[in-house]
Order: structure tokens, then C-alpha cells, then sequence
């Protein structure tokens, strides 16, 4: 009955299909907005017309190095960031069908951490940045893969994905801290900024080295996004329509996980947001997975964007990592959605 | 019954196994570490103190240190052991309910914001309040809703309050100018600067925690069974279950104040003892904090030996040990339904 009532609403979104062009647009605005005010914001305040004049190239010398230097690539890899996980928790929830599934819940993000830290303290802090997001995604692969056998008997239920998932992490995080310890003291705290997750002195060097990966990824998500919504119909649907259900499927999460992990290897654990963003653009432009996949990436990146912001000008002149305030937001969200999705 | 032991006698013969092991763990902990002592020279330390290197370490350092192991052990493995005949629910831990991770949360936040103004004393205090409040708000969220206190509300409730607790802990540490080793203790856990005189202070309310759990193992047992079933059998559940709480927030918060929040003691020794001797809690509650006291030792004893002239701290080893444990738990065939 349920999934009768789904199919007939996503008929009927068709219907709908200007509304959700304007939310999106809408979004985007919000997004480009938060971009500018947070470009000005800072231990130096830049004024909106400066922002804005620098931007086109017209902006005062004086503003040329802040504005592109030290505040734009930031800005530019929290947007990357924060779409990635939204993205790749989107994939996860229409998957495995379970509310909660992000890349938290599966370990991606808990084991690609582990990877970096591991691979920082092998190195002795001596990486070069274009290995970080690969020593990353070979972390999150083996946390999730461990995560969906071990939760797998002949179907995934979500409490055992979540208790899993959760124990799965905590073995990562001691992995995480075994080698924090191992390594010298002088990389403890960047290990620890690691486990925070934060885009923290990141420079375009560090974009340049994960934008590949989630436009890409985005990208296919994006032209993926029909198989997406046959599958999140269920397997006997996906098969009468002609699906390799199993192929496919394998084929989303690695990109699901591939993406969490590019991510994680730029700015660390962040968390809640690959759960966040997905929930809150359901509800904004529906179930139709390419709005949803849109939707999800804008306010995924603009999440984490305002989290970011937060963190570099609320406490200055510390600078809190992003990731502390998605979990402060994510955690209360995430017993919200227990209350919405009653599987007990 | 399927449990390993069903006869009184086999049962008590365990037991005296159980403390056997546990003096041998206390001893390996002592003995063994960065040096490696004799038993003589351990006597010694304490027959005829000379102040030599050696014996200076076994008396400020190994010996303090292996009784809070032990005291922590104990305390986690029985706090364990209520909440899951409470609850009815085989996964709930004091770590994975939050109830540490709010202990942990409550100490941070007051050295944050008054500074290391405290003594030992007012931040055990501390502790229990942070320890309260969150099983308060986590057992209250829980229930809320349609359909009252269901397993999976309480775990998932459990972990998403202990992982925002835990976030605001790392805000507080980072914020504030604790050295980063000091923060990691207060994330993970740990008993290698174990100092006597805190687990001395400590160790009155501790003892009473135990003996009131002591105490009530035959109201654990109606309890285990259901509400229906207890208040047919004319037990007033609402005192058992408050006084229950009280003594989890006692042994909890305890262990956090002393150690930091250690995780996995407190789901994995309960369902040990329970395989050992069945579910009468008259039993698994003695077993429990026999066992947990000697897992604690020993995790201490191997942590010190992960990373060659450093050491782990000892919530990183149960951790390790903890994980395939809970995963074994979790897949098994009883859990499937929820």
C-alpha cells in the first residue's frame, strides 16, 4: 500500500516539476548568497560591494589576497565537501531504504579517517595532498564493505546496520587513535583536527585535488538518478523493469563511498551532514532523485559552508572545526528522524 | 538453561575460577609494562621500602593503577549488567546509552568554565550529575513518542546523544588550552596516570554502588522478566527501576571520573558471565564484576605493550577487543526481530 502511494506520488510530482525548478533555484540563490557574505567575513571584514567588486576583478589590491588566497578556497572546499557527503548519503538512503543510512552510519567516514591518520603517521606527516583522497577512499571501502557484510543476513535491517555501523566506527576510531599515538606528538593535533573534520588551511591545491572527484561523482549520481529511483522501489520492481538489480547497486555504493571518502581525505570526519541533507531536500523538492540529488548537494554544501563560518568567526581567534558544529546540529536531527520514521 | 555451568557447585567452582583469574590479572598487571618487575621486589616495595626507582614505581604508579583497573572494571561490568536487565535489552552499556559520554561531557564543560579549580572530590559530583542528567534525558527521549520505550529508540537515542555530547566535548578541548594528550583522555578513556588517593576517595561510593546492586539481584530478576510479570509478582516498579538508575549513575559517573569514559566493559562482560552461568542474576552479577575487573586489568596490561615505549589508553584496547564481540552479538539470531 505504502509503496502503491509512493509510486502514485512521484506520477503526480510530474505535475509539480516548475515548483521544484524554483526551489532549486531558490537554493542556489541561498547558496550563492552565503558564498558572498561568507567571503566577507573574517577576522577581516571585507563589505559586500568589495566582495562582489573583487570577484569581477575590479576589487582593490588589498582585498585580491584574502578574497582569493585564504578565504575562496576554503569556501570552495567546504561547497565540495559538504555536496559530496550530501550526495553520497542521498545514494545510501535510496539503497538500503533506511532513513538513517549515511556515510557515517556505514563507516565510511570513520574508516577513511583511519586510513589518513595511518597513512599520516607511515609518512611521517610528509603526504602530498593528491594521495590523500585515494589513501581515503581505500579506507572507507574496507570500514564499509566490513560494515554491510557483517550487517547483512539475507536482508539489512536498520537497527542491526546502525548498531554495526556504530560499532564498526568505534573500532576505526581506535584505530584512529593507536596511530595518532604511535606517530610523533607534533602530529597529535593534526591528527585530532582530522578526527573533528575541518577545511582549515585547505588552499586551491586541495580543491583542485578533490573536485575531480565529486564532480564526477556528482555527476553520475546526477545521470544515474532514473536507476536510482527504480531501485529505491525495491528489487522486484527493478527487476520486472529490466535492472541488473545487483550490478547496479554494488556500482552506486561504491560511488556512494567513493565520494564520502574523496571528501574525507580533504577535511576529515565530518559528520551528519551525508544524513542531514538528504532528509530536509526530500522534503523540499520531493522524491524524484534527480531534484533530490540537486537539492541534497546544495544544501549539503551550503551546511557546511554556514558550519565553517561559524567555526572561523564566532571563536575567534580560534578556529573550531566545522565538523563539531554538524554533530552539535546532526545529533538532536538525527533523534528527530527516529520520531518521523517509526521502524521499531 | 544453555549456559556453560548449571550446577550450584559448577557455578561456585567458576566463580573461584573468575577470582583466580582476576588475581592473576592484577598481578600481571603490576608485574609486567615498560620494566618488568619480580614478585620479590613487589613484596619488597612494601615490606622493607628502601625509596629505590623500582619500588618508587610500583607504589605511586603500577599498584594505584591496577586497582582503579580494577575498581573501573568492576564498576562498568555491573553498571552493564542493570542496565540490560532494566531495559531488557541486551546492547544497552552505560558507553552506548551516553551515560558516559554526558559523565565525560559534565567534567569537561565545568573545568572549561571555572579552569582546574576543583578537587578531586567536587568533580565526582560532577560526574554523577552529568552521569543523571543524560540517563535522565536519555531514557525520557526514549519514551516519548508513540509507542513507549522500544529497543531500537533507546540504543539509537543512546548513541546519537553520546556522539553530540561528545562533539561538545571535543568544542570545549579545543577551545580551551588543555593539552591535546589531556583532551584525548577525556575522548578515549584511560588509567595510566591513575593517582591512589582519587580511587581511595572514590572507592566508598563505588562499594556502595555494589552492594545495593549486590543487594537487589532478586528484584533483577523480576525485572528481566517484564513489567507485566514484575507487578503481577507485586514489585513496585517504578522505585526498583529509579533506585537501578541511581546505582548505574553511581558506578558510571564514578568510572568517568576517575578514567574517562571507557567503552565496551560494560555490553560485553555481562553477556560473558551470562553465557557462563545462565540468567540468574543472583549469579551473572557476581561473575560480572569479578570478570569486568579482570578485563580491565588485563586490556591495561596488553595496552601497554600495542606501541613499542608508549602507551594506548586502555579505551582504545576494549575497544579493539569490544568490536567483533558486539558484532557477534548483534548478528545472532535473537536480535534478528528488532
Amino acid at each position: 500500500m505504502g509503496r502503491f502511494r509512493q509510486s502514485y506520488r512521484r506520477l503526480t510530482e510530474r505535475h509539480r516539476k516548475p515548483l521544484v525548478m524554483v526551489r532549486l533555484l531558490l537554493l542556489a540563490v541561498v547558496l550563492l548568497a552565503a558564498v558572498i557574505v561568507s567571503i566577507g567575513l573574517g577576522s577581516l571584514r571585507v563589505p559586500v560591494s568589495d566582495v562582489l567588486r573583487t570577484l569581477v576583478g575590479l576589487g582593490e589590491q588589498k582585498y585580491e589576497l584574502i578574497v582569493y588566497q585564504l578565504r575562496m578556497p576554503r569556501i570552495a572546499a567546504s561547497i565540495l565537501v559538504g555536496a559530496a557527503m550530501a550526495i553520497s548519503g542521498t545514494i545510501l538512503q535510496a539503497l538500503i531504504r533506511n532513513p538513517l543510512a549515511s556515510p557515517d552510519l556505514l563507516g565510511t567516514t570513520s574508516g577513511a579517517t583511519a586510513a589518513v591518520v595511518a597513512f599520516i603517521t607511515i609518512m611521517n606527516g610528509q603526504v602530498a595532498v593528491g594521495w590523500m583522497p585515494v589513501v581515503a577512499m581505500a579506507g572507507g571501502c574496507i570500514a564499509s564493505a566490513i560494515t554491510y557484510l557483517l550487517a547483512w543476513r539475507g536482508g539489512s535491517s536498520p537497527l542491526r546496520m546502525a548498531m554495526i555501523g556504530v560499532s564498526v566506527s568505534s573500532a576505526m576510531g581506535a584505530l584512529t587513535i593507536y596511530f595518532t599515538l604511535a606517530g610523533p606528538i607534533y602530529l597529535v593535533s593534526q591528527a585530532l583536527g582530522w578526527m573533528a573534520g575541518t577545511v582549515y588551511g585547505t588552499s586551491w591545491t586541495h580543491v583542485l585535488y578533490l573536485a575531480p572527484w565529486v564532480v564526477v561523482g556528482g555527476a553520475l549520481a546526477l545521470f544515474q538518478s532514473r536507476s536510482l529511483n527504480v531501485l529505491e522501489l525495491g528489487d522486484r520492481i527493478a527487476i520486472g523493469v529490466g535492472m541488473r538489480v545487483e550490478r547496479n547497486r554494488f556500482l552506486f555504493i561504491i560511488l556512494a563511498v567513493v565520494l564520502a571518502s574523496a571528501a574525507v581525505g580533504i577535511a576529515g570526519g565530518i559528520s551528519f551532514v551525508g544524513l542531514m541533507a538528504p532528509h530536509m531536500a526530500r522534503k523540499l523538492v520531493g522524491n524524484h532523485n534527480g531534484a533530490i540529488v540537486t537539492a541534497s548537494a546544495l544544501l549539503g554544501a551550503l551546511f557546511l559552508l554556514l558550519a565553517d563560518l561559524v567555526g572561523r568567526t564566532v571563536f575567534v581567534p580560534l578556529d573550531i572545526p566545522a565538523g563539531i558544529f554538524t554533530a552539535i546540529l546532526g545529533a538532536p536531527f538525527f533523534i528527530y528522524l527516529m520520531y518521523r520514521h517509526r521502524h521499531g | 538453561m544453555n549456559s556453560l555451568l548449571s550446577t550450584d557447585k559448577g557455578k561456585a567452582a567458576g566463580f573461584a575460577g573468575a577470582l583466580a583469574l582476576l588475581i592473576l590479572s592484577a598481578a600481571a598487571s603490576v608485574l609486567f609494562g615498560l620494566r618488568n618487575f619480580s614478585l620479590d621486589t613487589v613484596i619488597q616495595a612494601y615490606t622493607s621500602y628502601t625509596g629505590s626507582d623500582e619500588q618508587l614505581i610500583i607504589r605511586t604508579s603500577r599498584v594505584p593503577r591496577a586497582l582503579t583497573a580494577a575498581v573501573i572494571g568492576c564498576s562498568l561490568a555491573v553498571s552493564g549488567v542493570l542496565l540490560q536487565a532494566m531495559t531488557r535489552n541486551p546492547l544497552a552499556s552505560p558507553s552506548i546509552l551516553g551515560i558516559n559520554a554526558g559523565a565525560a561531557l559534565a567534567i569537561v564543560s565545568m573545568l572549561y568554565w571555572y579552569g582546574a579549580v576543583f578537587t578531586f572530590g567536587d568533580l565526582i559530583w560532577v560526574a554523577f550529575i552529568g552521569a543523571g542528567i543524560s540517563a535522565g534525558a536519555i531514557f525520557l527521549i526514549a519514551t516519548a513518542g508513540k509507542g513507549g520505550m522500544t529497543p531500537i529508540k533507546l540504543i539509537l537515542t543512546g548513541s546519537a546523544l553520546a556522539s553530540f555530547a561528545t562533539s561538545i566535548n571535543s568544542l570545549f578541548m579545543l577551545i580551551s588550552n588543555e593539552t591535546l594528550e589531556g583532551a584525548l583522555y577525556w575522548l578515549t578513556g584511560s588509567v595510566s596516570n591513575s593517582n591512589l588517593n582519587h580511587t581511595l576517595q572514590l572507592l566508598p561510593y563505588m562499594a556502595a554502588g555494589w552492594v545495593i546492586a549486590l543487594l537487589m539481584t532478586r528484584s533483577l530478576n523480576v525485572m528481566a522478566m517484564g513489567d507485566d510479570v514484575a507487578i503481577g509478582l507485586g514489585q513496585r516498579m517504578v522505585w526498583v527501576k529509579l533506585l537501578t538508575l541511581l546505582v548505574v549513575v553511581l558506578l558510571a559517573g564514578g568510572s568517568v571520573a576517575l578514567a574517562g569514559p571507557i567503552a565496551f566493559v560494560g555490553i560485553m562482560i555481562p553477556h560473558i558471565s551470562r553465557w557462563l552461568i545462565g540468567n540468574d542474576h543472583r549469579w551473572v552479577l557476581p561473575y560480572s564484576a569479578v570478570l569486568g575487573a579482570a578485563f580491565l586489568l588485563l586490556a591495561d596490561t596488553l595496552s601497554r605493550f600495542l606501541i613499542h615505549g608508549k602507551e594506548v589508553p586502555v579505551g582504545v584496547t576494549t575497544a579493539v577487543l569490544g568490536v567483533p564481540f558486539v558484532v557477534a552479538l548483534v548478528r545472532r539470531k535473537a536480535l534478528g526481530q528488532i
